[in-house]
């Protein structure tokens, strides 16, 4: 895959979709293409957060680890975008990413996006859209549990 | 040390000073002959005198004195010869005192020069050797700098004056005083007047150049202090740039070479007024001449003869006294220079020369235990940091000394290891002052080590051993130019007063690190690099460094086992897409297309880098290969997208460095460039700007680049260029390169690169971690793993060991300090730079390495974590400066001291 496919990639992830072009462009020049095998791990709940995924193909499965071993929580396809949450919070992963099929990402270091986004304020604005819509889900999820849970 | 220069170069040289003096004496002789023979030249055989019949002949070099009592005596009747011969043979005589005279000037001058650099050797040795005992606390106030250029610069002016220091005086003294005396003899009241004059001058001038000297000093003063600032910016270059000082630090600068400007500027000024006054004065005796001298011959009470030769005679004194005259300015600069380097140098409480006397044998064990008796030890400010502290370490204890912040615990260590000296009270060994000790005793059979490491600038091998280094054990043998080398270095040591210890001889003494010689040494070092777990970043080191190939044979010999070792193994492990490995007939898809053109790693600049698109053989050879235009084009293409992608980019942002084609400084002439070429047929690119582009396509990687500009068809094309490339190799090219080849080591190429053999793909974010511990594995298994420590240990610590880590310097220090195998080990917060695990894990190895084979050294160890102390034997604690708690770590822990405290 070559790096203007891998932008074209890029903007159908809903995070960068408002971004200038030129911009994807540079991003995906500055990030590693990495290639997993099924099975090995991309990171570790509970290590640092130094970077974020982008799926460019394969599959890939999030675990979260509970007493009886890690539990599969959700599935990666392709586009999506995984690990952005610890590189904004500083935190560490919350949750295990492996490889279910052979498996190619775009690995984007932390210090770079969050580079881009102080440089680029029009990506910061389309993250936070995404990240409050995602968190009026999560919300809208909640109420939903919690009442399914008074009944 | 001897504070009067002149004494003190009395002292050394007198033997010295004697002889040239004869010398110059007697080279006075030939001198004056010489000035004699021009007259009988001129006189006999030119104007004829004694030639006055044709034929006539004269005794040539007739022997005839006139000796009292016995009259006349004839010891040689002489040649006789005619008018011509007599010209021929006085002009030879003349040629031959030319020569003699040459001579003796030579002698003379190297004689004095070599006696001056003999001094100065002398000297700088002996500064040297007084640094080497001072007392520690001295070097608190001292800066590095500032004692190197008193050593090196501010007594060199002294080699030059030391073979003047007698002769100078007693030479143009007698020359000014015979002078003086024949104007005397000429008339009595113009040889008053000259004399007057002469006491002027002698009295007056030496006045008027106290300031001189004033001003001298000052400029020493100064410059020193220079160069201690100058030391101090490059020693804490990082304090500067972390604090935005840089431009304190130039103003401080220039402060300070304004200063030395205005010093020196008024002793030029000053310098030049007193010459004029001087050249006044020796011109105003002429004139009292004339007119007192005239005066006086026509008052016909002198005659003119007499006035013209007084005149005459006068035209000798100026020459000497003014010589004289410097002669005594370079005396009392040379003086001032050495006063101020004497008077730095005098320090009380030096070291006794006994302490460090030279001792081959090695002494016995320390058997007596160590004590502070009463010890109390302030720092310079005078706060206590130990007050009347008694304790006593038994051999073979293991002590933890435990230490609040104000504790002291530290400065008990110091005075352990003689690095501060009691105030009051003492340390002991046994009954003996421990500062009174040999240190062939404390620094053989006790070994410290601290936080605050020191290492040389020398490899990591040369530091760690550097602890056995107490004096050369062996005995050189040298023969034919080397063994007259060696006696001619001993006979002039000796004659500088320096010690003839052969610094080449093998100091290392074997035994305390309980080896027998070279070959087993190697165990030991592993050992204790073990144990303070150091071996495997090292191991690392020499990964990364380039092996010497001549002393490191059994790696080279054995890399293509070693290659396949690796293969194989990553084969096993279902890793080789990992490493993409070099064959001699295909393209190698993880390097770059220079690389894969190249095949070889370059061994000398000719081909290295960007000189490699630029050079006229490979750029014909791709021309040949109908690659020239295909990489021009690609270099076009990379330009541009890379213009595209980074032209809005500030030059220090993060992102140039995945930019591996070009730096952020060439961007714009890459985008004046790429308008000037953009729509330019090729042929008309000239080769210089050609280069530029096409050496852009060299640094191209597929899958890390991915612009898609690699096919199959062109990387067969890159690897036809590439065997064309080595088969018309011209001959100054040969040692340029260094072919990858499966069966060879290659010496210009990294240990990691030449075991790899190929490029870690570039899509395994943690395949160099991966590889490098199956590397380490495989390094075990085959044997190799000394052999690749040693490659190591030809690291280049840097100065002051800057290119190591804070805790690799410190667990080296504690390896030097193992390797000794002493009978006190004492170790003063030696871990500090480590994490807490990494330091329970030195602890434990060290415990243990110390006490292999059953050696069982006592241990005094200042833990930087309370909790350590559960290792030790005893475990003693100090608050403020007192010994507050002391006894077994279970007893501490049952009372409810300060240690339980600390401890929670």
């Amino acid at each position: 895959m070559l790096l203007k496919d891998e932008v074209g990639m890029l903007q159908r992830v809903p995070l960068f979709s408002g971004v200038e072009l030129a911009k994807l462009k540079l991003l995906a020049f500055t990030s590693d293409r990495v290639s997993y095998d099924a099975g090995q791990i991309l990171f570790r709940q509970g290590d640092e957060g130094d970077a974020a995924y982008v799926i460019l193909s394969g599959k890939a499965d999030i675990l979260v680890d509970s007493d009886d071993g890690p539990i599969k929580v959700a599935e990666l396809v392709p586009n999506s975008i995984v690990g952005e949450i610890a590189i904004l919070c500083n935190s560490s992963r919350t949750a295990t990413v492996r490889a279910a099929t052979p498996l190619e990402v775009l690995r984007i270091r932390k210090d770079h996006f969050l580079r881009l986004m102080r440089e680029f304020p029009e990506m910061t604005i389309e993250m936070v859209r995404v990240l409050a819509d995602r968190l009026s889900h999560t919300t809208a999820d909640l109420i939903d549990a919690r009442s399914a849970n008074n009944e | 040390m001897e504070p009067s220069l002149a004494r003190y170069i009395w002292t050394h040289t007198r033997k010295q000073q004697l002889w040239i003096l004869m010398i110059v004496v007697l080279s006075m002789i030939p001198y004056f002959m010489s000035f004699d023979l021009p007259k009988l030249i001129v006189n006999g055989p030119i104007q004829g005198k004694g030639f006055e019949q044709p034929g006539a002949t004269q005794p040539f070099m007739r022997l005839h004195y006139d000796l009292p009592f016995i009259g006349e005596v004839q010891f040689f009747s002489g040649f006789q010869l005619d008018r011509e011969a007599t010209l021929l043979a006085l002009s030879l005589v003349f040629l031959l005192l030319v020569v003699i005279n040459g001579l003796f000037k030579l002698y003379i001058n190297t004689y004095k020069g070599r006696l001056g650099e003999r001094m100065l050797r002398r000297i700088r040795f002996d500064l040297v050797d007084r640094v080497l005992r001072f007392p520690p606390g001295y070097f608190k106030r001292v800066k590095s700098a500032e004692v190197a250029t008193m050593v090196k610069d501010e007594v060199e002016p002294l080699g030059g004056f030391i073979g003047d220091a007698f002769l100078q005086p007693v030479l143009l003294g007698g020359q000014a005083l015979t002078a003086m005396l024949f104007i005397m003899v000429q008339n009595f009241w113009l040889g008053m007047i000259a004399v007057v004059i002469v006491v002027i001058q002698i009295v007056l001038i030496p006045r008027m150049r106290r300031r001189l000297i004033v001003l001298g000093r000052e400029r020493q003063l100064t410059a020193r202090a220079l160069s201690g600032r100058v030391g101090e910016i490059v020693d804490g270059i990082g304090a500067v740039h972390v604090h935005d000082t840089s431009n304190y630090e130039r103003a401080d600068i220039a402060a300070r070479l304004g200063l030395i400007f205005k010093i020196r500027f008024d002793l030029y000024q000053w310098k030049f007024m007193v010459k004029f006054l001087n050249n006044f004065l020796a011109q105003l005796t002429p004139f009292l001449f004339y007119m007192i001298g005239g005066y006086l011959v026509i008052e016909g009470r002198l005659d003119v003869g007499q006035l013209v030769a007084v005149i005459g005679a006068y035209k000798d004194l100026p020459g000497p006294m003014k010589e004289l005259i410097d002669w005594d300015q370079a005396r009392q600069d040379v003086q001032v220079k050495y006063q101020q380097v004497v008077e730095q140098f005098t320090v009380e409480d030096l070291i006794a020369p006994g302490i460090g006397a030279l001792t081959i044998d090695d002494p016995g064990p320390m058997t007596n235990p160590l004590s502070a008796i009463g010890l109390s030890i302030a720092d310079d400010g005078g706060a206590m940091l130990l007050d009347r502290i008694s304790l006593q370490v038994k051999p073979g204890e293991t002590v933890a000394l435990v230490s609040t912040a104000t504790g002291g615990a530290e400065a008990l260590a110091e005075a352990f290891a003689r690095l501060n000296w009691p105030d009051s009270g003492r340390v002991a060994s046994g009954a003996d002052d421990l500062l009174e000790l040999p240190e062939a005793v404390t620094g053989r059979r006790m070994s410290y080590a601290s936080s605050d490491v020191f290492l040389f600038q020398a490899s990591l091998r040369d530091n760690l051993l550097y602890g056995l280094k107490h004096a050369p054990l062996t005995e050189m043998t040298y023969d034919g130019a080397a063994a007259d080398q060696r006696r001619w270095n001993i006979a002039e040591a000796k004659r500088s007063g320096n010690p003839d210890l052969d610094v080449h001889s093998d100091w290392i003494n074997y035994a305390s690190a309980g080896a027998t010689g070279p070959h087993d040494l190697f165990e030991a070092v592993r050992r204790v690099l073990d144990a303070v777990v150091l071996s495997r970043d090292i191991l690392d080191l020499g990964l990364r460094s380039s092996a010497d190939v001549t002393r490191h044979t059994e790696l080279a010999r054995r890399i293509v086992e070693l290659r396949a070792a690796l293969r194989a193994r990553l084969d096993e492990e279902g890793l080789s897409g990992l490493v993409a490995p070099f064959e001699p007939g295909a393209y190698n898809k993880e390097a770059t297309i220079g690389q894969n053109l190249l095949f070889g790693a370059a061994a000398g600049p000719q081909l290295a880098d960007r000189a490699l698109a630029a050079n006229p053989y490979f750029a014909s050879v791709l021309k040949q290969a109908g690659l020239d235009r295909t990489f021009y084009d690609m270099g076009m293409e990379i330009a541009e997208q890379a213009i595209e992608l980074f032209a809005d980019l500030p030059p220090d942002h993060p992102f140039f460095q995945q930019l591996a084609f070009m730096s952020a400084e060439e961007i714009p002439a890459y985008e004046s460039l790429l308008q000037r070429l953009k729509n330019r047929p090729y042929e008309t690119v000239a080769d210089n700007d050609r280069a530029m582009i096409v050496t852009l396509s060299f640094a191209y990687i597929e899958p890390r680049h991915r612009f898609g500009l690699l096919s199959d068809e062109l990387m067969g094309k890159i690897v036809t260029a590439r065997n064309q490339f080595y088969e018309n190799l011209p001959p100054e090219l040969q040692n340029a390169v260094e072919r990858y080849d499966p069966a060879k080591y290659i010496a210009a190429a990294t240990v990691m690169d030449n075991v790899l053999f190929g490029r870690v793909g570039n899509n395994h974010p943690d395949a160099p971690d991966r590889i490098r511990s199956i590397l380490h594995d495989i390094l075990d298994e085959l044997g190799l793993y000394g052999e690749l420590l040693n490659v190591g240990l030809d690291f280049n610590v840097g100065a002051g060991g800057r290119r190591l880590t804070g805790g690799q310097r410190q667990k080296l220090d504690i390896a030097r300090a193992l390797l000794k195998r002493p009978d006190f080990l004492i170790l003063n917060r030696p871990v500090s730079a480590l994490d807490q695990r990494m330091q329970d894990r030195v602890l434990r190895n060290v415990l243990e390495e110390a006490r292999r084979d059953g050696h069982s050294p006592a241990i005094v160890w200042v833990v930087t974590n309370p909790a350590m102390a559960m290792m030790f034997d005893r475990v003693i604690v100090f608050d403020g400066g007192q010994l507050v708690e002391d006894g077994t770590h279970e007893t501490l822990l049952a009372g409810n001291g300060i240690f339980k405290e600390l401890l929670s």
